[in-house]
């Protein structure tokens, strides 16, 4: 003792850090308050100290005291401090400190403690975190425990992703973990390598022999999946290491009845033989070595495939296509399997076979495949399956350039009857193929125009549905292949008519625009073809057909169709004209049209040669200068633009190239008769400035391209919007609502309103969802606490109703629930409802019977408690002067009107004829409500004969229980998920047995006899709620099996709850 | 590396859920979102396995609560479902016939046996009895701790 306390003195020279404190703590068990307050005397000192360091340690250690349970208020202001330091490591050393030795001071104590501790770490480990606990963890690795052992080890992994320096130190630790005596702590360290051999696998494959050893050795599952994994990601690196798992590996997958661990196996091999295969050829043998394993896992796959089981058949599709990729060979003879996946009823079964059968076509087979594809769109009854489908027969179709495609005049037909889909997204890339493969195939086109004549000839068919829009993008290519290569086309005319349709006019104005357009070309064909005839008078027709159907697309709301169909409409007019007077213009017209358009590919910019001296990345212009006003950003917006016109102004800046360009056109000028010299005066300034923006040439090219209509305009909106915004910043300097009209530009100020209006919406939005988060809310409880008033009224009344002798038996049973108390004349002669009827038995000449009790609680106060007793008159004479009264105890009183004294008995406010009942209400005051309550209480009346009057008395009981101050509440299910998580319940729990009657019953009785709502019931398990007149949250979960009725209960008032388990336990013990 | 744990009934109702990486709120409402919408409108009898952005999504449903886990691309999808149903096991054998209900009135401890059986994202114990003999013992660490509790409020 002695030699502590000089230890202790010794301590007191230096400063005390955290661990000096706690160990001093221990070692003063006897005084340990003593030995604290000295501590704290000694931490003020600390803060007194300029050191912030100090300070730091000081705050750590009120931590701990404050942990204890010591009030430490008194260092606030410090704390403070210290937290607001500028050096964020104390801060996380403070938190982090008070954590460390929370882990080991528990730890002495419990290694369950421990890990929590760990467990919570697992969750936020953040790079400082790790850095300074790695140490710690590192110790916990080779705690004595297993249990500490086994999740120090996990951390461990989180902590070398977070702060991959101390994997270093720890690894030899962490490689010792591999043989620990302890399977779980192996499997975790196994763990954690294989995680981290996933990320950089070259450090791991010194431990290759070691994990081998433990795969042939362990029979956990877990384990070798991932120690295959492991494999799996160190073979790339070392071929010999492949070699030597063939074997096990081979083992494995014949001999394993784990699904889980074949299909890693599988895979493993798999992307082993991936590696090896392809980029480095392997030795001769191991190729054969390889062949081999990798049949036997298609095989095995095929049984995956051929599983009943959907899972194992999705797997196997996913490790064929890993497969597919380096083998379509041997994947291809599993054709008809793989088609057979198509018919499964499983989504994405069918999408994985789907992605197989893009690398399974061949010339031979292609057709086949869609074909089969066809019918399953057919079939197929999703839209997003369909789509898929679609997309999929497309792209199989078109891969590398149509490589499989031997008859194109099948692919357009696939491609139309694909155009009957209803509802697809994907009428674009339809209309996209049949462009493309329009254009590129000649031979296809007369084909091609037939079918997409009768495609328009039927566009009805397309646009009637209001689902089918998408779809209707393949009119665009529908309308442009007649118009194109309209010549092919057997009846032009018809197709005319089509696109000239009124109905044209609902679709999408890009269409209308083609539509018009290509119009226009069959119109020329057309005249070519009927002026070759003798009779004009087709001709004339056809355009007059024009003239008449085209004003519709003229007043189209879309400028491209407008623009379009009125320059069209001008035309024919013209050419109508001309042909009134009979003259040729079929062979103009055609040449409007001329030339054919062909197909570029996406590459093609790439092969025309970049001509000699031709820097394309150069600047052509000395780019615009970067320093501008701070008001640059609105400006950006157009500034795209004036780099534009400036590279199109000067094309070339070379001076020399600009004097001999002047040279010429001087000359030229000179020579021209036509143009107007300027005046001698202008021409000197012309000739002096050598400059190019002095050249007033150019200054007139500048003015055009900026009378492009709009262009100056929004100029001017920028320029009005600096001018507002200018005025604005000395208004207001708010930058960040700067930022924001700069965006917008010209329409800021409408946009304005945008923020004020949103503020509107929200509450709206709030309202919302307080109501749906929090449906017991106050606004909520009042139409529940009326309508509880009312039955509170109703529910003896009906009772009383239920008084007829037919239903004698139930009644007894509600009655006696309703803890009623039955008083007869002479109150010691109590009889219980059970002893059969008390009418017979002691009828002298008179009884008070069946007086009831309904006991509810006051919902209005919460330590009020209404009392309705029923009184029954069930002899022949009058009683009359009631006179109510109840003893009360000290936490429950009778309210008695004001000015009457504690024992002075109510008056019951009616009387009673022979035969007649009626209800009267009292009011009880309680104090506590945790615990049941009985009270004694006597009536006194007198009963009025014909001739005499008797005083009499009768005796009785009130019991309230536990029950009585419950009130039934509905509760949503979400709000009692956030009860019971807010986590300060208490909990308890009872175990019913022998119980015989159905679930649904035993919960209404619960809820009846206990006043309980049901908030949520699956099958033989439900939650029930229930709250008492001062607001304790009742919280039930009763669940059944066989006879047993187990029910776990919450509350935030133990007492309460155990009392009202104790009756409810009763209420099931008397059935 | 499991990324998330969610269990959610057959109405959506989210009654269980365990990130193992850090998420924000508002991303997490979103995955919950989608993982609800994306597993109940599966069919019956389908496979369990969904492709989800880059992880993948293994569910499966028992009587009417969906386990839905969320791995990484290069896990193994059976050892999920092997994953799913040791928790099933785990949760039946320490609440006895287990129930979704349990799940939400005891979800302390649904969540204590979670961390028991995986922590950071990487399964912790494969096997069943060291599971349950660690929630059994540190059950028994709380009510000696909430009897020393109910002491104290008694003479304090």
């Amino acid at each position: 003792m002695a030699l502590k306390i000089v230890k202790g003195s010794i301590d007191r020279m230096f400063d005390k850090n955290l661990q000096d404190l706690v160990r001093g703590i221990r070692n003063h068990k006897e005084d340990e308050a003593k030995y604290i307050s000295t501590c704290i005397d000694e931490i003020k000192q600390e803060l007194k100290q300029d050191n912030i360091a100090v300070k730091a340690n000081a705050v750590c250690k009120l931590t701990y005291l404050q942990m204890l349970g010591y009030d430490v208020s008194w260092a606030a202001f410090n704390i403070v401090e210290v937290m607001s330091s500028s050096k964020f490591t104390y801060k996380v050393k403070i938190g982090l400190y008070a954590h460390v030795w929370i882990c080991q001071e528990i730890g002495y104590i419990s290694q369950y403690d421990t890990g929590v501790a760990l467990t919570g770490l697992s969750c936020f480990v953040t790079p400082d975190l790790a850095r300074d606990l790695a140490n710690d963890i590192m110790t916990l690795m080779s705690h004595t425990k297993p249990y500490i052992r086994k999740k120090a080890v996990l951390i461990m992994y989180k902590v070398f992703l977070k702060y991959p320096e101390s994997l270093r130190p720890a690894f030899p630790r962490l490689k010792e973990k591999l043989e620990d005596p302890d399977p779980g702590v192996q499997s975790a360290a196994v763990n954690v390598i294989c995680e981290l051999a996933r990320r950089n696998p070259k450090n791991y494959l010194s431990l290759a022999p070691l994990f081998f050893k433990l795969m042939t050795s362990s029979t956990n599952n877990w384990v070798l999946i991932k120690i295959i994994k492991l494999f799996g990601a160190l073979t790339p690196l070392e071929p010999r290491l492949g070699k030597k798992l063939i074997e096990p590996l081979t083992n494995l997958i014949h001999s394993t009845s784990a699904m889980s661990l074949l299909y890693e196996c599988v895979n493993t091999v798999i992307a082993g033989h991936d590696v090896n295969g392809s980029p480095f050829l392997p030795p001769f043998s191991l190729a054969l070595f390889l062949f081999l394993r990798f049949q036997l896992c298609v095989q095995k796959l095929r049984i995956l495939i051929e599983d009943s089981d959907q899972n194992l058949k999705y797997l196997g599709l996913l490790a064929m296509s890993k497969i597919l990729k380096t083998h379509p060979k041997s994947v291809q003879s599993h054709k008809d399997l793989i088609l057979q996946c198509l018919d499964d009823k499983d989504e994405s079964i069918r999408l994985r076979a789907l992605d197989l059968l893009y690398g399974m076509v061949s010339k031979k087979n292609l057709m086949e495949i869609v074909k089969k594809l066809m019918l399953h769109v057919d079939k197929a009854e999703g839209t997003t399956y369909r789509d898929e489908l679609l997309t999929k027969i497309i792209d199989i179709c078109s891969q590398s350039n149509y490589q499989y495609i031997t008859n194109f005049e099948w692919y357009i037909s696939i491609l139309v009857e694909l155009t009957r889909l209803e509802g697809t997204r994907h009428g674009h890339l339809i209309a996209s193929q049949m462009l493309d493969v329009a254009i590129r195939v000649k031979a296809i086109r007369v084909f091609a125009v037939a079918q997409m004549a009768t495609l328009l000839d039927n566009a009805h068919l397309m646009t009637g549905n209001v689902q089918r829009k998408g779809i209707c993008e393949v009119l665009y290519a529908a309308a442009w292949i007649c118009g194109e290569f309209s010549e092919h086309l057997e009846n032009p005319m018809q197709t005319l008519e089509a696109m000239l349709r009124p109905k044209v006019a609902t679709l999408p104005g890009h269409i209308q625009a083609v539509y018009v357009q290509n119009a226009a070309k069959l119109f020329a064909t057309l005249l070519k073809n009927q002026e070759g005839n003798t009779d004009r008078t087709a001709a004339q027709e056809t355009s007059q057909l024009m003239i008449d159907r085209l004003p519709l697309f003229v007043q189209s709301a879309n400028l491209e169709v407008q623009e379009r169909a009125s320059c069209i409409l001008q035309l024919v007019k013209y050419i109508q004209k001309l042909q009134q007077k009979d003259v040729e213009v079929a062979e103009e017209v055609i040449a409007l049209f001329a030339g054919e358009l062909n197909p570029v590919a996406p590459k093609a910019q790439k092969k025309v040669p970049v001509p000699e001296g031709l820097d394309l990345d150069a600047w052509i212009n000395e780019p615009p200068s970067e320093s501008e006003s701070e008001d640059e950003q609105p400006k950006a917006i157009f500034a795209k633009e004036e780099p534009k016109h400036s590279r199109a102004r000067h094309t070339e800046v070379d001076e020399k190239e600009l004097a001999k360009r002047r040279e010429a056109r001087k000359q030229e000028q000179a020579n021209n008769p036509f143009y107007i010299k300027a005046s001698p005066s202008s021409q000197k300034v012309y000739q002096e400035a050598p400059g190019v923006e002095h050249i007033p040439v150019v200054q007139i090219d500048l003015s055009v391209p900026l009378k492009v209509p709009g262009l100056p305009m929004s100029d001017q909106y920028v320029k009005l919007e600096e001018e507002r915004r200018q005025k604005e910043r000395v208004e207001k300097k708010k930058k960040e609502k700067k930022k924001r009209k700069e965006k917008r530009g010209g329409r800021g100020k409408k946009h304005d309103s945008g923020p004020e209006s949103e503020e509107d919406i929200t509450p709206a939005h709030m309202v919302d969802i307080v109501t749906e988060e929090m449906p017991l809310a106050d606004s909520e409880k009042l139409p529940v606490r009326s309508h509880r008033a009312a039955e509170a009224l109703k529910s003896p009344a009906e009772d009383g109703d239920a008084e007829s002798p037919a239903s004698q038996e139930p009644k007894k049973k509600s009655s006696k629930e309703k803890r009623e108390k039955k008083k007869d004349k002479d109150g010691d002669r109590k009889v219980s409802v059970k002893n059969g009827n008390p009418t017979r038995e002691t009828a002298l000449w008179m009884y008070i019977y069946g007086a009831e009790i309904d006991i509810q609680g006051n919902l209005q106060d919460g330590s009020q408690v209404v009392v309705s007793v029923i009184f029954e008159n069930k002899c022949d004479n009058f009683l009359k002067t009631m006179e109510f009264n109840v003893l009360d105890s000290l936490n429950s009183k009778l309210q008695r009107p004001e000015g009457s004294g504690p024992h002075d008995g109510l008056s019951v406010p009616f009387q009673l004829p022979p035969g007649v009942s009626n209800e009267a209400r009292f009011v009880f005051t309680m104090q506590s409500i945790v615990m049941p309550q009985k009270l004694k209480g006597t009536l006194t009346f007198i009963i009025k004969n014909e001739d005499s009057s008797t005083h009499e008395k009768l005796d009785f009981k009130l019991h309230f229980t536990c029950s009585s101050y419950l009130i039934t509440t509905p509760c949503y299910s979400d709000a009692f998920a956030k009860l019971l998580e807010s986590g300060d319940l208490k909990c308890s729990s009872v175990r019913l047995e022998g119980v015989n009657m159905p679930f649904h019953h035993l919960l209404a009785r619960i809820c009846f006899h206990h006043h309980f709502s049901v908030v949520e019931r699956i099958d033989s398990c439900a939650s029930m709620y229930s709250r008492s007149i001062q607001g304790h949250h009742v919280c039930l979960l009763v669940k059944t099996s066989g006879q047993t009725v187990s029910i776990d209960a919450k509350c935030d008032e133990p007492t309460l709850l155990g009392n009202v388990l104790d009756e409810i336990k009763q209420t099931f013990s008397q059935c | 590396m499991i990324r998330f744990l969610l269990l959610f009934s057959r109405q959506g109702k989210l009654r269980l859920q365990k990130w193992f990486t850090a998420i924000s709120e508002r991303e997490k409402k979103k995955i919950i979102r989608d993982m609800t919408t994306m597993v109940l409108a599966r069919q019956p009898r389908t496979c369990n396995f969904l492709h989800w952005k880059d992880l993948k999504i293994i569910y499966k449903r028992y009587a009417s609560l969906y386990f839905c886990l969320a791995i990484e691309n290069q896990e193994n999808e059976l050892i999920a479902l092997e994953v799913i149903h040791r928790y099933v096991e785990l949760l039946d054998k320490y609440f006895g016939n287990v129930c979704e209900l349990d799940i939400i009135f005891n979800f302390e401890k649904a969540y204590f046996i979670l961390d028991e059986f995986l922590i950071g994202g990487e399964i912790q114990e494969t096997s069943k009895q060291i599971v349950n003999r660690a929630i059994e013992a540190s059950d028994m660490l709380q009510e000696g701790d909430s009897s020393e509790w109910f002491e104290v409020e008694l003479f304090g």
